[in-house]
């Protein structure tokens, strides 16, 4: 018995590895992705050069020095010409924009007369520093009607961050939650790719079977759910040599990049954390950056690594046998692919809502009730609980009967599962025809 | 032991379908059996319970005289109706791979696939994909891959459909050669001309029922109807002649040549007093021929399955 289901794998591992198109992925996958990443590089590179110019026609008297140049923006001054000139101009000269400030004798009324002119709509980062530099100007100017001095508003706008620290007194710091969830979320990523791609091809390799009428031929030395059980671990071996071989090759090759072409990959990072602004920006680093950098690396040294990787494939390897054999059955359950989609739909909504809702919730609280359930239902919980581990188990991270009971139930619906697909499976591969309903596929159960 | 297989009672039904009812059955060891019935009447089912692929409600299957167990499937070669091989693998390889699966190890197979190869003179198809042949050329190898681990039980479901005539014989026979080297074979069909030519024993399976099983040659005699073809040398006018005869006898059918003056008629007799009549018969004239009609295994097939609809 054993060594029919060796011979099943090899054939099936073979099948796909000599595939020319899954060749081809292997291949040409990581140059894409590396790729990718250099263009947005460059792109970001160029989008940082260019500066854009604002024109100001500046006819009232309470802004004078207020626009500075900035890195990605700088300001020309226009003096005694009329609006209509001023808009002339600018577009002639192709400036971004215009500002007016009209002369007013209030500086609330210059303010609210006030009009940033444009070709097309602005960038929301303009006018986000346009608008900054009037409200600090429109609160320092009713601030010093409520009698405190130039001298003393600058004083009150210091910057400050608050000291954090645990109940331990061990000091931590900003955003090391995120940082956790997206660690976690990188391992359910992958398991919701996984699954999305070689269950597929669990469910095309069933199908070309079942099309090409070799199956009854087997299934006469074979039993079906040894056929089943090979052919997914034959396609999870070909995609776990093919991930193997992304991840070595994509590295190396970003390796070689970064090596070549001197892009720096670092201030991509911050350039991204800073546009995020109000998620407790990672890369905004107070007084101190290398002892809080220190305190990062800490932390993330300090993620339950071994626990993480082992379960990791605890749930890597019960979620993909769960949804593969559900595929599995779709394949036997049709006669070609384009009959998959009405099957195939409810079975990506669960991997799609694991992600965005493990992402939005586990972000917002990682132990919080949605979370929480997430994590325990066996069809998400792969993604879900892989998001909150990094918090550790037990005391401030996911309590131990959480995470025993999620694998329960994950193993307890990866039997079921899989015997009811084997049943759908062993009926479906026989049957010719149409495309079964629901609930004939339930009738099948039967047989 | 005498038979290779024993069904008893056998039923299977799918939901609400039933496919089979109650079947018995004895398969005898070293003959070809022909399992006989209109498409959808059951046959693929009972296959399919012997190669163990679905599995029977009730009843027994009994195979050399144990019920049947998984290892009984590496003594068993079935050719399916609905067959196929994959595409986009090599012949060769493919082959292996069917007769490992089948228990063989894979050195003892390469050599009987040679053997095989050459035999059927395709041997420069090892390295071509099934996708490259025609599909006649398929048929070879799906043929070949059924019997290479030297089954005790062959089952043929529909082997020559997909054969040209030439090819069809060259496989039929195989089969009768695989029969003398002391196989027993299995046979279903719905064409009924190969049958003749082939099998010993028959089972007529109609909607899920067995209503006729036997040997092909008792069956015929008991299909026989008295019925005789007769040929007449007559010295005088056919016409005239026929006359007489009708007086006495219960003509069917009849045709006079007048050159040959040979006048061809069918009988039928009462009962079985053949000499009686043939010495009536050549007092009066000369006679060339004189034979019972035995019906065909065509004949025999369409007159039970109306005799059981007209039951119903």
């Amino acid at each position: 018995m054993i060594d029919k289901l060796g011979l099943i794998i090899k054939r099936e591992y073979l099948a796909k590895v000599r595939n020319k198109s899954f060749i081809i992925m292997t291949i040409l996958s990581p140059i894409l992705i590396v790729g990718m990443i250099v263009l947005i590089a460059y792109l970001t590179k160029i989008n940082d050069s260019e500066k854009r110019v604002i024109s100001v026609l500046n006819e009232s008297q309470f802004f004078k020095t207020e626009f500075k140049a900035t890195e990605s923006m700088s300001y020309v001054l226009f003096e005694n010409i009329s609006l209509q000139e001023a808009k002339d101009s600018t577009s002639s000269l192709g400036y971004y924009g215009l500002l007016h400030l009209p002369n007013k004798s209030q500086i609330e009324g210059v303010a609210n007369a006030s009009y940033l002119y444009t070709k097309d709509n602005p960038n929301t980062n303009i006018t986000q520093r346009l608008e900054g530099v009037f409200q600090k100007k429109l609160r320092q100017k009713r601030l010093v009607d409520l009698g405190v001095s130039v001298e003393q508003f600058s004083a009150v706008e210091e910057p400050f961050e608050i000291n954090l620290a645990t109940f331990e007194g061990a000091k931590s710091v900003k955003g090391i939650n995120e940082i956790k969830v997206w660690i976690g979320g990188l391992f359910g990523y992958a398991i919701m790719m996984f699954i999305i791609i070689y269950g597929t091809f669990v469910m095309r390799s069933v199908i070309e079977e079942k099309t090409s009428r070799i199956i009854e031929v087997i299934i006469s030395s074979v039993k079906p759910f040894q056929l089943m059980l090979g052919k997914i671990i034959g396609t999870s071996l070909a995609g776990i040599t093919q991930f193997v071989i992304w991840i070595i090759s994509a590295s190396l090759l970003l390796f070689l990049v970064v090596l070549f072409l001197d892009i720096d990959l670092g201030a991509m990072a911050t350039e991204n954390t800073m546009t995020r602004g109000n998620m407790n920006a990672v890369g905004q680093f107070p007084a101190s950056p290398d002892s809080d950098m220190m305190l990062y690396a800490m932390e993330i040294m300090n993620i339950p690594w071994a626990l993480l990787i082992s379960s990791f494939l605890i749930y890597f390897i019960l979620g993909y046998f769960i949804y593969s054999s559900i595929y599995a059955s779709i394949g036997a359950a049709v006669d070609n692919e384009t009959d998959t989609q009405q099957f195939v739909f409810p079975v990506i909504l669960p991997l799609m809502l694991g992600i965005y809702v493990g992402f939005f919730s586990v972000f917002g609280n990682p132990h919080g009730p949605v979370a929480v359930g997430f994590s325990l239902f066996p069809l998400t919980s792969p993604i879900v609980m892989l998001m909150r581990l990094p918090g550790g188990i037990g005391e401030g991270g996911v309590p131990l009967w959480q995470f025993i009971l999620s694998i329960v139930l994950l193993i307890m619906a990866f039997l079921a599962i899989v015997w009811l697909a084997a049943k759908i499976y062993r009926v479906g591969i026989l049957m010719y025809g149409k495309r079964p309903t629901y609930r004939e596929l339930f009738k099948w159960l039967r047989y | 032991m005498d038979n290779i297989l024993v069904a008893k009672n056998v039923s299977k039904s799918y939901g609400d379908y039933t496919a089979l009812s109650n079947i018995s059955l004895e398969i005898p060891k070293n003959c070809i059996y022909g399992l006989l019935g209109p498409n959808g009447a059951g046959k693929t089912t009972f296959i399919r319970i012997i190669n163990q692929i679905t599995y029977q409600d009730s009843g027994e299957v009994l195979f050399n005289g144990s019920p049947l167990l998984p290892e009984h499937v590496s003594l068993i070669g079935y050719l399916p109706e609905e067959r196929g091989l994959y595409k986009s693998m090599k012949v060769g390889e493919q082959a292996l791979y069917l007769a490992q699966l089948k228990g063989l190890s894979k050195s003892e197979a390469k050599k009987r696939l040679k053997y095989w190869f050459e035999r059927l003179d395709i041997g420069d198809w090892w390295n071509k994909k099934i996708q490259e042949l025609s599909k006649g050329m398929a048929q070879k190898i799906q043929f070949i891959v059924t019997v290479l681990h030297e089954p005790q039980l062959l089952i043929f479901d529909e082997p020559f459909s997909g054969f040209d005539p030439i090819n069809a014989n060259i496989i039929k026979d195989e089969i009768l050669l695989l029969k003398e080297k002391g196989t027993s074979i299995i046979f279903s069909t719905h064409r009924m001309e190969s049958v003749e030519e082939l099998c010993d024993h028959i089972a007529l399976i109609h909607k899920s029922e067995k209503i006729l099983d036997g040997k092909l040659s008792e069956i015929k005699k008991a299909y026989k109807n008295n019925i005789f073809n007769v040929g007449l040398e007559v010295a005088q006018e056919g016409e005239e002649f026929l006359k007489i005869l009708e007086e006495r006898y219960q003509i069917l059918t009849s045709s006079f040549d007048p050159n040959e003056k040979q006048l061809d008629f069918t009988v039928q007799l009462p009962s079985n007093n053949t000499a009686k009549v043939l010495s009536d018969l050549s007092s009066k004239a000369n006679v060339n021929r004189f034979e019972e009609t035995i019906p065909s295994a065509n004949d025999i097939f369409i007159q039970t399955v109306n005799n059981k609809e007209n039951d119903r």
